[in-house]
């Protein structure tokens, strides 16, 4: 494998420099109408100066970059795509299709309301199909991502502490230790001070943990149900009445929800506020890191303070309410309302599976996980495998770290073998971290093949083999790259002068 | 030169009233390369564990806390001209971060000597 | 069901691996009685066929922009976007990949990322731009608030032309750290606005240019203003094709330049999925949210992209993080990615004298109109203009005529006493039919 190819393609790998470098101000894959110029001028003398040397490319060479790139990225079309709290599932293609209705994709969001009842009555049905399944009574569309949604949920308890008069006595909010680290930066982004509740050894939060923490001062708490070590927390309906008894709010972080979809209802737990990623659970496209959403349901105590603009109803007439004055709305989250595009992907995902389906959903992609965990847990060790996991199967490094091997070299020999890794070191709490989530769409023999590898791996660790861990990954389209190096001297942009790391590259 | 150590890994060396402050070797180790510390400016005062300055690896992020209270009177120049790597190469001598003036030596006396440390650490 | 591949036979199977009887013997840590023991009241599962048509149906109660004589803009404009570009952000390989948290086999969005930081900052005039942002408001309030760490300061102006969803939007996010939003009064020529209005305390002027009238701005004036007060110059915008033909405010200045990409690459979509532009200073980089991509060498010496600076991020920093941000807005931003790479300079250029010529042949054919008055004088693609009657009502009844106008700015801003306001746009995608279809209705409803 170290033979070097003169032109720099492996294959079907092939090289592709910058656009910046091979693409020339001069060139264009548009055809527009020649401007007549001049004399219509209205810049008022503000007309561009600088130069602008954003090079160009025909429409060949712009498809030919563009899937080179793609060929050397991982996706769920082509495989197991195992990381956990990420939730990547199977994205169907119907769901694109909708999106791109000319009656949907082709709506600006400041049409006269006459012009949009098709676009009201989706967000409305959106809206009614999260309410039912969560059981809860409100749901704010419009936060843009997961952690939008948190934003959203908090600053919706921290409207309805100011309403109680108790904005200022109220500042402190509750959070676990194995909490996603959205969960305490959104508590502070609203204004809270974070208190974190430390972890146990049993990956759970427990009812005494947080009553030894309420008092007049606590704001709420946020949880995640299921929490990120995959499980779901027992005490989560005694925890949520004794928050409530304290006179504080409980928010939930609906990263996992897909894991009880259909199954569980999250009103019936005594949650007042969770996001939910349409992208998770309801299988809008990761598109390499977003776009996400995260409508966030909300409880009777809540609802009153969701944000502009959301619909109203005036008998069977939707109208948009987008100015808080005179309510008791806490202001807005974006510019329009949230994420279109997600919401008609997300309602043809709801309206495919069904009540049914939906409920099919969390059983198998729990069935799934807890087939995992039965197969590798006599390979690796399972902090919490004693006890069934939801949706993510969780490993820790203390059967291989002692051999030499650590986490991060599991994960990269996982590259050589054709799959994208599990999530790596996270859960904090959990030492060395291996996070498993195969969720609901891929087949018994796809588990049963990654599970075969993986146990390959522990073998090749037993038998100490640690120089084939460090070396790995060999045949992935990179070997391992030098993170620090990228952080001590940042090179965020290209730049024409100082294109040092190509030049020495080539040296 | 007595140095003393804190149970988050900063180590401090006493001359007259003036404390040289920096991370323990054990502390560069498990943190990695550094790709960036931010020092507090000359004159900032702090109190005992409060926030002095923070120190980055690639994947992690370290608060440094102050292990004595004191005001700082000087910065390290290397750290501030972006040498990053004598933090790892030379982090109880030439990667030193702060000197503070000191208001109270009692809080020196009070902190790990070299053996104690040692013990801590292999107990971690 | 289609998209679940687990036969019963596997699921017994398996269970029988696992040693459960049931699947419910697998949620055994669910409090009693909160186990759905019937299925919640929905539908049952349905074909392609039937969603389909479900779904259609919705869609053609709507009357898309592209069936009308369309002029609205004031935050999303309508362009044209290249097939190709659709075509590529539904390759597999980038619609159905995650973060590229593991670099080796996520080159294709790395390289993307590096790409568009790069056009973006260059567009902008600035030196670093990061990965891209939920959409323009949310980057202007992520600006505000990140301005305030920078100067450690606690008031943040914005200028009277910024869009009022915009100061709404940095207004909620804003006020729960303790930040004071102050908002100066709608102004169609905010240039000379600001001068005198910023004390010691200001940590930020936000300003728009293009603003929501259209109008642009030199902003040379505000940005000595704000520096003698020693506070950033934010400068926002939601047109960025406009900067194919005007100066952006890197050129003059400004410490951060963050708004909306839509208009490249992103169809109206009804408000959102949008992209975020966020760029700054490179003194302030470490006080930049969101993820941000740069180069490195492999083990190999081969160059080679990561995510960096990450532990200024959430995900590290936890309650310290520069934003709660998690994400960025990957498919547009490589949307945007495609789209300007076909472009180029050439196109860009092409592109924005087109819209401006289209623009003012606009602002003639309004201003022609009995009643109606042209409010901008030095505009890019959008103007305002002042209506005989109030501009909702007008508005409303050019729709019937099949002409989307424009917005009222009273629906934008009810409070701005501009009830007779209009905010009308063109872009390339009109044709001079269009405009006279234009004319001739307002016309007829003004009369």
């Amino acid at each position: 494998m170290t033979y070097e190819t003169t032109s720099g393609n492996k294959g079907l790998q092939q090289a592709e420099s910058l656009i910046f470098e091979s693409g020339h101000a001069t060139s264009t894959g548009v055809d527009l109408p020649e401007p007549k110029g001049g004399k219509y001028e209205k810049l008022g003398g503000l007309g561009r100066k600088a130069a602008l040397e954003l090079p160009g490319f025909s429409e060949p060479e712009t498809m030919r970059h563009f899937v080179r790139l793609s060929q050397k990225n991982y996706a769920i079309d082509l495989g197991l795509f195992p990381l956990g709290s990420c939730t990547m599932k199977h994205n169907p293609r119907l769901n694109e299709r909708a999106a791109r209705f000319e009656g949907f994709a082709d709506l600006h969001p400041l049409q006269p309301t006459s012009t949009i009842p098709g676009a009201l009555e989706l967000m409305d049905e959106l809206a009614h199909w999260l309410m039912e399944l969560t059981g809860m009574p409100a749901v704010a569309l419009s936060p843009k991502a997961g952690a939008h949604g948190e934003f959203c949920g908090m600053l919706a308890i921290r409207a309805a502490l100011e309403a109680r008069g108790e904005a200022e006595t109220r500042k402190r909010v509750l959070v676990p230790e194995s909490a996603h680290g959205t969960n305490p930066a959104t508590a502070v982004a609203a204004g809270f001070i974070v208190d974190e509740i430390p972890a146990r050894d049993d990956g759970r939060v427990h009812l005494d943990d947080v009553v030894a923490k309420l008092g007049p001062d606590v704001a709420g708490i946020m949880m995640t149900n299921p929490n990120t070590c995959g499980l779901f927390e027992p005490e989560i309906k005694r925890i949520a009445d004794a928050i409530h008894e304290a006179g504080g709010y409980f928010y939930c972080d609906g990263a996992n929800y897909n894991a009880i979809v259909g199954k569980v209802r999250p009103g019936d737990l005594g949650v007042d506020a969770m996001h939910i990623n349409l992208h998770k659970t309801f299988s809008t496209p990761h598109g390499g890191g977003g776009p996400g959403a995260g409508p966030t349901v909300l409880s009777a105590a809540l609802a009153p303070f969701a944000p502009v603009p959301h619909i109203v109803k005036r008998g069977e007439v939707r109208e948009l309410r987008e100015h808080s004055d005179g309510t008791q709305a806490f202001g807005r989250m974006c510019a329009f309302h949230g994420q279109m595009g997600m919401f008609t992907r997300a309602l043809t995902y709801m309206m495919s599976h069904g009540s049914d389906g939906l409920r099919q959903v969390a059983e198998d992609a729990v069935l799934n996980a807890n087939y995992l965990l039965a197969r590798l847990k006599p390979h690796f060790n399972a902090p919490f495998g004693e006890r069934p996991c939801m949706h993510e199967v969780l490993l820790d490094d203390s059967s291989i770290k002692p051999k030499g091997v650590e986490t991060i070299d599991m994960a990269k020999a996982l590259l050589d073998e054709g799959y994208h890794p599990f999530t790596t070191y996270f859960p904090l709490v959990v030492h060395g971290a291996m996070l498993i989530e195969p969720t609901e769409t891929e087949p018994k023999r796809e588990l049963d093949r990654f599970a075969d590898v993986m146990i390959a791996l522990a073998e090749r660790v037993n038998a100490g083999e640690v120089e084939f861990f460090k070396q790995a990954p060999k045949l992935a389209p990179m070997r391992r790259l030098d993170d620090t190096r990228a952080a001590r001297q940042p090179k965020l942009r290209w730049k024409p002068e100082a294109n040092s790391a190509a030049k020495q590259a080539a040296e | 030169m007595t140095t003393r150590f804190t149970k988050d890994h900063e180590w401090v060396r006493l001359e007259g009233d003036v404390a040289t402050v920096g991370i323990s070797t054990y502390a560069a180790e498990q943190l990695g390369d550094v790709v960036y510390a931010e020092l507090p400016a000359v004159g900032a005062s702090f109190a005992q564990g409060a926030d002095m300055a923070v120190v980055e690896s690639a994947k992690t992020a370290s608060d440094v806390y102050a292990p004595i209270s004191g005001e700082v009177v000087d910065a390290n120049a290397e750290i501030k001209g972006e040498n990053w790597q004598i933090i790892n190469d030379a982090p109880q001598d030439g990667g030193w971060f702060v000197k503070l003036k000191i208001a109270n030596k009692a809080e020196f006396d009070a902190l790990m000597d070299e053996a104690a440390y040692a013990d801590y650490v292999k107990g971690l | 069901m289609r998209y679940l591949p687990l036969t019963d036979a596997d699921r017994q199977q398996m269970l029988s691996v696992i040693g459960a009887k049931s699947i419910d013997e697998l949620f055994v840590d669910v409090p009693e009685g909160a186990l759905l023991k019937e299925l919640v009241d929905l539908p049952r599962a349905q074909g392609e066929i039937e969603v389909h048509r479900h779904m259609q149906r919705l869609a053609e109660k709507n009357t898309p922009a592209g069936r009308t004589a369309f002029f609205l803009g004031a935050g999303a404009y309508r362009h044209h976007v290249p097939a190709s570009v659709d075509h590529l952000i539904q390759r597999s390989e980038f619609l159905t990949a995650y973060t590229p948290y593991q670099p080796e086999i996520a080159q294709g969005t790395l390289q993307a990322l590096y790409e568009f930081q790069s056009q973006v900052a260059t567009l902008l005039d600035m030196e670093v731009s990061n990965a891209s942002m939920y959409d323009g408001s949310t980057a202007c309030a992520e600006a505000a608030m990140m301005a305030a760490r920078v100067t450690k300061r606690k008031k943040i102006v914005f200028s009277g032309g910024v869009h009022p969803h915009y100061i709404e939007t940095a207004r909620t996010a804003c006020e729960a750290l303790g930040l004071e939003i102050v908002a100066l009064p709608a102004a169609i020529d905010d240039e000379a606005a600001v001068t005198g209005k910023l004390g010691a305390d200001v940590g930020a002027v936000i300003v728009q240019s293009p603003n929501v009238f259209g109008t642009i701005t030199d902003l040379t004036k505000i940005r000595e203003a704000a520096h003698d007060a020693g506070a950033l110059m934010v400068t926002t915008f939601t047109e960025c094709t406009a900067f194919g033909l005007i100066e952006p405010g890197g050129s003059y200045g400004a410490d951060i330049v963050c708004g909306e990409g839509q208009s490249i690459g992103n169809a109206l979509n009804f408000g959102g999925p949008y992209v975020g532009l966020f760029t700054v200073k490179e003194k302030y980089l470490r006080q930049m949210p969101g993820r941000v991509a740069g180069e490195t060498l492999d083990a190999d010496g081969k160059r080679g992209f990561v995510l960096t600076l990450s532990t200024r991020e959430q995900h590290i920093r936890r309650e310290k993080a520069t934003s709660n941000i998690c994400t960025n807005s990957g498919l547009c931003q490589l949307a945007w990615t495609i789209h300007m790479t076909l472009l180029g300079e050439k196109g860009l250029r092409q592109l924005a004298a087109l819209n401006h010529e289209k623009a003012t042949q606009l602002a003639y054919a309004l201003g022609a109109v009995p009643g109606v008055e042209v409010l901008t004088t030095r505009f890019y693609n959008e103007i305002a203009v002042r209506l005989p009657k109030p501009a909702q009502g007008v508005v409303d009844a050019l729709a019937t005529k099949g002409v989307i106008a424009g917005v009222a700015m009273s629906r934008l801003d009810p409070k701005a006493g501009m009830d007779d306001v209009m905010i009308t746009c063109a872009t390339e995608m009109n044709t001079h039919d269009d405009i006279a279809t234009y004319a001739d209705a307002l016309k007829k409803v003004l009369a």
